[in-house]
């Protein structure tokens, strides 16, 4: 009689846990669609503002400084003009850690960064020198300015010569701490003070203390759900500290992108390239025979059918990361964009119903992309694994 | 796609893969290595463990089960032990009640057999007692008789006569 009641609850639950993971498989389904949705609703509007303004928004901010020194006076630009390059200023890179501007006074709130350029050698210099873009910054003779948020090589008046709209003064090279960088810079050492403390916890007692207690379950997911399923209990080892170095680092990213501070590391290109290049240098380099073998001539299909798969799969290769880095790129972008055009609705509404509808929105969109930064950064780990379980891959052949 | 290749910065490239890089290699060594050897080694002492103390109650209830089978055994053994002690009772018991009959029926034997033989002495004892008797008597009687001429005269003749009728 126990028996049987015993096997029933283990029965129940069994179908407990299968029924609470196909919840929660509808439910991120059902997100990642409202997410998409979403975006794909809200960026629309913006985004064909964006290309299509993209040209007068520029001209705004390549207009301002001369607009600020020719006359005081001259009315200032409009709301939407404000916000949207105050979005695409958001979005760019800058010289300067930037929190605000009080645009009555004109003074900017944050602090400069070193400038390093290789041109006629090595260039250091503070960013303040720019004065915002508004003045020629001189460094051992060579002038630069600020223009579209790139250094350009000048000289002393500031000459840009303009055709077809294009610059065409020289580029340095540029490898400046900019703002990202720094965000990386400081980032990354608070991922180290943090996990080097959560390290240090387990040298007491195997039992975890303190944040550890918080972190090791994030550890054991990345090993349990990302790296055993996907690349193999027998070589997950050696990809542990990539995957979770990844992992947390975008994920961290992605978190202080939503705060005020204002950091946008995740959405700009390189960022996501350098990771991308990494995941794909890595997964080539460990690549088995038998994931060439794959590549090339792909077991089990006709000789023609492996003549046509070769190019494909080749072209896979590069594809695989290209897509991991435009992934990462476009979520967080279109999550910024979207975030940040929601704010910026709550100003152009001047009504009490249009602003709080575009703030309760703006919330809402908050939390999502406080799931979509751990999501992105899931699935960059994921996807990461993936690539490299199928390098190690050895197929039983049938 | 030109916009996104104008984004690129070279600088923040080359940035990002240093620090990252750093980043890994710091965080390999100062971290993921610690926490997941102490949470691998955790897991491998759980799992001792949990496994010992199944052993341990295996072990446990092997002891109980030899122990009960001992304590059987051992009931076993008493039984069969008391068996044996009851039947060799019984065996010495029967034999030297053979014994004893035995001696005894040897001696009734005996005993008969001297009886048997005082009395077969006594009787030849008394038979020449008795002969020595009666021929003392059949001397004094054949005395008395044959002391004249003719008491010996005519028993002479009877005993002629007795060999002429044979």
């Amino acid at each position: 009689m126990q028996c049987r009641s015993a096997l029933l609850t283990k029965k129940i639950n069994y179908f407990c846990t299968k029924f609470r993971n196909v919840i929660r498989q509808v439910i991120m389904q059902f997100t990642r669609a409202l997410f998409f949705l979403a975006v794909l609703v809200l960026s629309q509007p913006v985004l064909l503002n964006a290309s299509g303004h993209a040209e007068h928004a520029a001209d705004s901010i390549q207009n301002t400084p001369i607009e600020h020194s020719h006359s005081e006076g001259h009315e200032a630009m409009t709301m939407k003009e404000e916000i949207k390059a105050h979005i695409s200023h958001h979005l760019q890179d800058s010289y300067g850690f930037h929190l605000f501007t009080d645009t009555e006074t004109n003074t900017h709130y944050g602090f400069p960064l070193p400038v390093i350029l290789i041109d006629n050698g090595l260039q250091i210099f503070s960013s303040s020198k720019f004065h915002h873009g508004e003045s020629v910054a001189e460094s051992n003779g060579n002038y630069y300015t600020l223009y579209h948020g790139k250094i350009y090589k000048t000289d002393e008046s500031g000459f840009m010569p303009m055709h077809d709209g294009h610059v065409h003064n020289e580029k340095p090279l540029d490898f400046s701490i900019t703002k990202n960088v720094f965000s990386i810079m400081v980032l990354s050492f608070l991922l180290v003070l943090l996990f080097m403390g959560a390290a240090k916890s387990y040298k007491k007692s195997l039992v975890p203390t303190g944040t550890a207690r918080f972190l090791e379950p994030l550890v054991i997911f990345v090993r349990d759900e990302i790296a055993i399923p996907n690349i193999g209990e027998k070589h997950y080892k050696k990809f542990m500290s990539y995957l979770l170095t990844v992992f947390f680092f975008i994920w961290f990213v992605n978190l202080f992108g939503l705060t005020p501070l204002g950091i946008n590391v995740t959405n700009s290109i390189s960022v996501t390239f350098a990771l991308a290049i990494m995941t794909f240098i890595i997964t080539q380099v460990s690549g088995k025979a038998e994931y060439w073998k794959h590549i090339f001539w792909m077991p089990g299909v006709p000789v023609p059918m492996k003549i046509l798969l070769a190019p494909i799969e080749l072209l896979g290769i590069f594809i695989k990361p290209f897509a991991l880095l435009i992934r990462l790129y476009a979520n967080i972008t279109a999550g910024h964009v979207v975030l940040m055009s929601l704010i910026g609705l709550m100003f152009i509404f001047h009504s009490w119903i249009g602003s709080s509808l575009s703030f309760a929105l703006a919330v809402s969109l908050s939390l999502l992309e406080l799931l979509v930064a751990a999501l992105q950064a899931y699935i960059f780990t994921m996807l990461t694994a993936l690539y490299f379980g199928s390098a190690v891959a050895e197929h039983e052949h049938h | 796609m030109e916009k996104l290749i104008e984004q690129f910065s070279v600088g923040l490239f080359f940035w990002q893969t240093i620090l990252f890089l750093i980043l890994l290699f710091i965080l390999k060594k100062y971290a993921w290595k610690p926490i997941l050897d102490s949470v691998s080694e955790r897991e491998n002492t759980i799992r001792e463990s949990l496994d010992s103390a199944e052993n341990a109650k295996k072990e446990l209830a092997e002891l109980q089960s030899k122990n009960e089978n001992l304590i059987a055994e051992a009931k076993i053994e008493r039984d069969a032990l008391l068996k044996e002690a009851r039947e060799l009772k019984d065996k010495i018991v029967g034999e030297a009640k053979g014994e004893a009959k035995e001696e005894a029926d040897k001696i009734v034997q005996a005993a008969h057999a001297a009886i048997e033989a005082e009395k077969a002495s006594a009787i030849a004892e008394m038979k020449t007692e008795m002969a020595s008797l009666s021929i003392s008597i059949a001397e004094k009687i054949i005395r008395k008789e044959l002391s004249s001429d003719d008491k010996q005269k005519s028993l002479a003749n009877e005993l002629v006569a007795d060999i002429k009728l044979n």
